[in-house]
């Protein structure tokens, strides 16, 4: 297989790149090798759709979560500022 | 502005930001709490150091940082580590080892959230989180200091001690578990 046929046909490759690229830099040549391949390669294309937008959610999620779903119960908020009380009181 | 430090409105204003925060990183309830509480007693230690440049939230939010760091350190080495073993082996399915292509299983197919904008069912994001659960220790946390805290490479690579060539294979692979595994419990 030659070189090029051989990148144009790397899917796994082209995924490696996809997510390089996102947060990162690839070299001209890679950004060229990917963009034949996504040119020929519908399954990467929908790849890199979905690489973006699950980045965005799992954002989306720890955000929204962090804020909505997760509290202390008031005893552990109360003994754990007794504590801090405690060590204040030491100094 | 100068920011202060208040250690006697500290659990009131901050404990249930830094669970959250913790959690959502590490997903073990003991844990997180046990976490909350080492950052304060840390932080109490270190208000000597306390400059006033950043918030009181941001700078308790950095000590609670390296601790989450700490322990992933923990958690990706020695026996733990077969869990990231046994995440690659599920990779060799998704490629052909001849060629690199997509085997014919595990090619993506839509989701069909691909192009409406923020609208996603609170089923498709339950799938998320079990998702994210199953990401190895290491590759969880490579994965949210970059894409959520967003930290640079070089520094979540010193953190994690894991070479520049490691951090890029592991953003790959995590992604890739990620994505099959929605795409085998939502389709």
């Amino acid at each position: 297989m030659s070189y090029l046929k051989k990148v144009i046909h790397n899917c796994k490759q082209a995924t490696f790149l996809i997510e390089k690229k996102s947060i990162g830099k690839i070299t001209l040549r890679e950004s060229f090798e990917l963009r034949v391949h996504l040119f020929g390669c519908s399954f990467c294309r929908i790849y890199k759709k979905q690489s973006r937008v699950i980045n965005q959610m799992v954002q989306e999620l720890f955000r929204s979560s962090m804020h909505r779903d997760y509290k202390l119960d008031e005893n552990f908020k109360n003994e754990l500022q007794g504590r801090i009380e405690e060590e204040l009181n030491k100094n | 502005m100068q920011h202060q430090l208040n250690p006697h409105q500290w659990v009131a204003a901050h404990a249930d930001y830094l669970y959250g925060f913790a959690i959502t990183r590490i997903n073990d309830d003991e844990l997180a709490r046990d976490l909350v509480q080492d950052t304060f007693l840390a932080a109490l230690q270190k208000t000597a150091g306390f400059q006033g440049k950043s918030s009181e939230r941001t700078w308790l939010t950095a000590i609670l940082k390296n601790k989450i760091i700490d322990v992933y350190r923990k958690k990706s080495s020695g026996l733990q580590n077969i869990s990231e073993k046994e995440a690659e082996e599920e990779q060799n399915d998704f490629f052909n080892a001849d060629d690199g292509h997509w085997t014919k299983n595990n090619g993506p197919k839509e989701f069909g959230i691909e192009d409406s904008d923020n609208l996603v069912s609170k089923e498709f994001e339950q799938i998320m989180k079990r998702c994210l659960q199953k990401l190895p220790a290491l590759w969880m946390s490579v994965f949210t200091m970059k894409h959520i805290d967003e930290e640079p490479t070089e520094i979540i690579c010193t953190e994690l001690k894991v070479t520049q060539a490691n951090f890029w294979v592991i953003i790959h692979r995590a992604k890739l578990n990620l994505r099959a595994c929605l795409q085998r419990n939502w389709i």
